[in-house]
């Protein structure tokens, strides 16, 4: 067979590869715009509320649309508090389910059961919400709120935190619910970190006669501490952006009255949605973006944390490899 | 120190060992045991929501369920349209959300790595993955609903789009970077261009993974309520444009949930029953995928 | 330190200097490659015969940090500075790997995948083609009756025999073979030798290899490279029976590497 003359050109020139690669980092550019864009309309759209109020806002528990006065510290109590609650659940759990994930469970459970907790993850937020108020509230209110009252009516400080409406619905509620969705998120950040301790050092500990919790607790941990408190985060900043799970059960109430667990409340994001569609144009529409500009804020603060901690502990691997 | 003396001692430093030992045993055995306990209590809330989403929602499924509008309350109906607005907008905002998703990826896999745009784009795309995704709804509501003054369903999908972006760029990134160089330093030695390279090559190599990715972006946005609320609203009739409000699964369950009439309680239900399958089945499909492809 | 051959030189190399990033990797080589025989390429790991052979197709400037400096004349012109595009070059000079590369395709899309980069053949052409290339490289009874399935459900050697007619199916002039056999078992491995003394009847063949007995067996004309310099450059019988320098006798007969 005779050789063809040599092609004088490839086929698809290089100009077309320069409008590819055009492409690809116009489509990186946009995700960075897209932050950027957010950051700013919110302010735009904040601006009569900042103007107004400033960072009083953050401070007043008014909240009176008819008059026009805006405040944002019980919305702003309310998504702290459910978050704290949902934290001092969820980190135990989280850490004894990694415990279980990388140290107990038999080799063929560990990826059945590493998928469940993560289908816990996979389960829409308004799934939880309407679980929250329709199944579990009752019985949060029958099992657990009335006997708390009960035992703790008439105890100074601790029966305060009990007070109030036992009917299932309020910060103590929310919270749970924030926990059990944010678990798997810190639970599989935690199995993560645990997983890629190396082998090398668990093994040193064991021979010296460790217990497989003291290897954990005194080994794996504080190699692993960044990430641990890198996935800790990042299951604060999912609770705090956290709607519908909250809106269901939070009870919508715009006052802050009491400091009880029980007393209906509102968040951040239960606010917004359940006032946001209605809000009149100007102040009001104005106050509740800057609740939202406040939360991207602050979720924005958490995440970047989270992202260097884990980041962090991935150079220390690194260098310790 | 004499022989026996010796051994004393050592019996004695043996059984000191052994009064701690059983202690820091039983230290281990509490530990191991609330860890099982912690899992066990995480599986009782995913089996206790799945066995009450089943059964009150199979209980409010028939076909009138799923062939007629939004009823007023009390009244008999369906979800038929909010099905519809659903799989209308959540596959719309795929089909815009995915491609800019994975051209991104590629860039960050293929073009400049280590440099900083990649950085800051990386760095980026992972706060927004897990952004509160109620502000994509204000940003989306500033942008497009103020501007045309009214809601619609184009805005919902506009604000679904830009939830599928993260995802589908941080699971695109992760595939290719698993593809070996050998293979795209043949394909290069052959004397293919870069964009060659990357979509008959590379890409395709990944692509089982790079689907598994939009098939979890589709799972995420189907049980979206929050960046609906104000963009895309919700519309008690049916719609077949998109330049009006536009019903929506979570949105019209979130107005019946919340509500105290007995109907549109058990449509809610049913809603719920219908999202929850079908987003476990696509995380359960995704994974099972995933897992056959990788061999 | 020059060895005239009385042959056509194919590749030409003048004062080459390669670096990576700061290490000076390769350093002054001067190196005839003679025309339509095959030149291997020995030495001990590190010492830059692969680096040498993925300047050839320009292979190198995929990776920012790695720069080289100095001629290498191809068919007249400077192949490090030339302004043509360098997907013509890697036409021209093919290359096949350590490990077996097949694309996720099938066997026969794999072979069509360079074809259709530069040339616009009609079915039946294109069908010829990839039936010559199979043959050439010694697969075509083997895979004729399963053209659709994919490359990887072949064997490892059967892979690199693909790989290697996937390099000759867009005609090149050159082709540069980097340890094409370290992967393969010996049979395979034998029979990819046999293919590569084939193949200088039509190609300028460079190999690089660990294996010295391989050289030997395969090779016209041998480089000893040693730490980024080119020890020796002769006959494949001259370097192993006659080597002119202490040090290519010392790796020769295995006194050190």
């Amino acid at each position: 067979m005779s050789t063809p003359p040599r092609p004088k050109a490839a086929r698809s020139g290089p100009v077309f590869d320069r409008i590819f690669g055009w492409l690809a980092k116009g489509s990186a550019i946009f995700t960075l715009a897209m932050l950027v864009a957010i950051l700013m309309s919110l302010v735009v759209s904040a601006w009569p509320a900042i103007t107004k109020y400033g960072l009083g806002f953050l401070t007043s528990t008014t909240w009176d649309p008819v008059k026009e006065e805006f405040g944002g510290l019980v919305m702003i109590y309310g998504t702290v508090m459910t978050s704290i609650i949902a934290l001092l659940i969820a980190v135990p759990v989280s850490f004894g389910i990694a415990l279980f994930l990388t140290e107990l469970s038999p080799a063929w459970l560990k990826r059945p059961l590493g998928t469940a907790i993560e289908l816990l993850a996979a389960v829409p937020s308004i799934v939880y919400g309407m679980w929250g108020l329709l199944v579990f509230s009752p019985v949060l209110s029958t099992y657990v709120q009335q006997p708390l009252q009960s035992m703790f009516s008439g105890v100074p400080y601790v029966g305060a935190l009990f007070s109030g409406a036992p009917v299932g619905i309020g910060i103590l509620s929310a919270g749970i619910i924030l926990a059990i969705m944010i678990i798997p998120f810190i639970a599989a950040v935690m199995r993560d970190v645990f997983e890629v301790t190396p082998t090398l050092l668990k093994e040193s500990a064991y021979g010296l006669g460790a217990t497989t919790w003291e290897v954990v607790s005194k080994v794996v941990l504080p190699y692993t501490k960044s990430g641990v408190i890198g996935g800790i985060m990042l299951g604060l900043g999912r609770a705090i952006g956290e709607t519908m799970a909250v809106t269901f059960v939070i009870g919508n109430f715009n006052q802050l009255d009491s400091l009880s667990l029980f007393q209906a409340a509102n968040s951040i994001t239960s606010a917004l949605a359940n006032e946001f569609a209605e809000a009149g144009e100007g102040l009001h529409q104005g106050a509740l973006m800057y609740l939202g500009l406040v939360l991207f804020f602050i979720t924005f603060v958490i995440l970047s944390l989270s992202k260097l901690l884990l980041l962090q502990l991935r150079k220390n691997e690194g260098d310790k490899s | 120190m004499t022989t026996s003396e010796m051994l004393l001692k050592a019996a004695a430093v043996e059984q000191a060992r052994g009064v701690k030992y059983a202690a820091r045993k039983r230290v281990n055995r509490i530990a191991l045991v609330l860890a099982l306990g912690a899992m066990a209590f995480g599986l009782f809330w995913l089996f206790w929501i799945l066995f009450e989403t089943v059964r009150l929602g199979i209980d409010g499924l028939n076909l009138a369920t799923l062939t007629q509008m939004t009823p007023p309350p009390n009244d008999e109906g369906g979800l038929a349209n909010a099905i519809y607005g659903s799989v209308l907008m959540v596959g719309l905002a795929t089909f815009v959300g995915a491609p800019i998703g994975i051209m991104a990826g590629i860039y960050l896999a293929e073009y400049d790595t280590k440099g900083w745009l990649a950085s800051a784009t990386r760095f980026v795309n992972d706060i927004l993955l897990s952004a509160p995704s109620i502000v994509i709804g204000l940003f989306v509501y500033t942008v497009v609903v103020s501007r045309f003054k009214s809601f619609s369903g184009w805005a919902g999908i506009v604000a679904l789009a830009l939830i599928v972006i993260p995802v589908v760029i941080r699971t695109t990134e992760n595939m290719l970077q698993l593809v070996p160089p050998g293979l795209r330093e043949a394909a290069y030695a052959l004397g293919a261009p870069k964009w060659k390279v990357i979509l008959s090559i590379t890409l395709k190599a990944a692509r089982a993974g790079v689907i598994t990715g939009i098939m979890l972006a589709v799972a995420r946005i189907a049980g979206e309520t929050a960046p609906l609320l104000f963009t895309a609203l919700s519309n008690q009739f049916w719609t077949s444009s998109l330049s009006q409000p536009m019903a929506s699964l979570p949105v019209t369950i979130f107005k019946f949930a919340m509500s105290p009439y007995e109907n549109w309680q058990k449509l809610a239900w049913a809603g719920v029953f219908l999202i929850t399958m079908t987003v476990l089945g696509l995380n359960i499909l995704a994974r099972a995928w995933a897992g056959k492809n990788k061999g | 330190m020059q060895t005239a051959i009385a042959q056509n030189s194919k590749i030409s190399v003048k004062n080459l200097n390669f670096y990576y990033g700061k290490f000076h990797a390769l350093k002054g080589i001067n190196m005839e490659i003679p025309e339509k025989k095959v030149t291997a390429f020995i030495g001990p790991s590190g010492c830059g015969k692969s680096t040498l052979l993925r300047i050839f197709n320009r292979m190198f400037e995929l990776y920012p940090e790695q720069r080289a400096e100095g001629e290498i004349m191809l068919d007249g012109e400077n192949l490090l500075t030339s302004k043509k595009d360098v997907a013509l070059l890697r036409a021209k000079v093919g290359m096949v790997f350590q490990k077996p590369t097949p694309f996720p395709m099938s066997i026969y899309d794999n072979i069509t995948f360079g074809v259709k980069l530069f040339e616009d053949l009609s079915a039946t052409d294109m069908e010829e083609r990839v039936e010559w290339a199979l043959r050439k490289a010694a697969l075509w009874t083997e895979v004729k009756d399963k053209l659709n399935q994919s490359g990887s459900s072949l064997s490892g050697g059967q892979q690199q025999r693909l790989c290697i007619a996937r390099g000759i199916a867009i005609k090149p002039e050159v082709l540069l073979l980097d340890e094409p056999c370290s992967a393969l078992d010996p049979i395979s491995t034998s029979k990819v030798e046999e293919l590569i003394t084939e193949l200088k009847n039509d190609y300028t063949v460079v190999i690089v290899t660990h294996n010295m007995q391989q050289a030997a067996r395969c090779s016209d004309y041998t480089a000893y490279m040693y730490l980024g310099d080119l020890m020796e450059f002769g006959a494949t019988e001259d370097i192993f029976f006659k080597p002119k320098r202490k040090e290519t006798e010392d790796y020769i007969t295995g006194r050190f590497g």
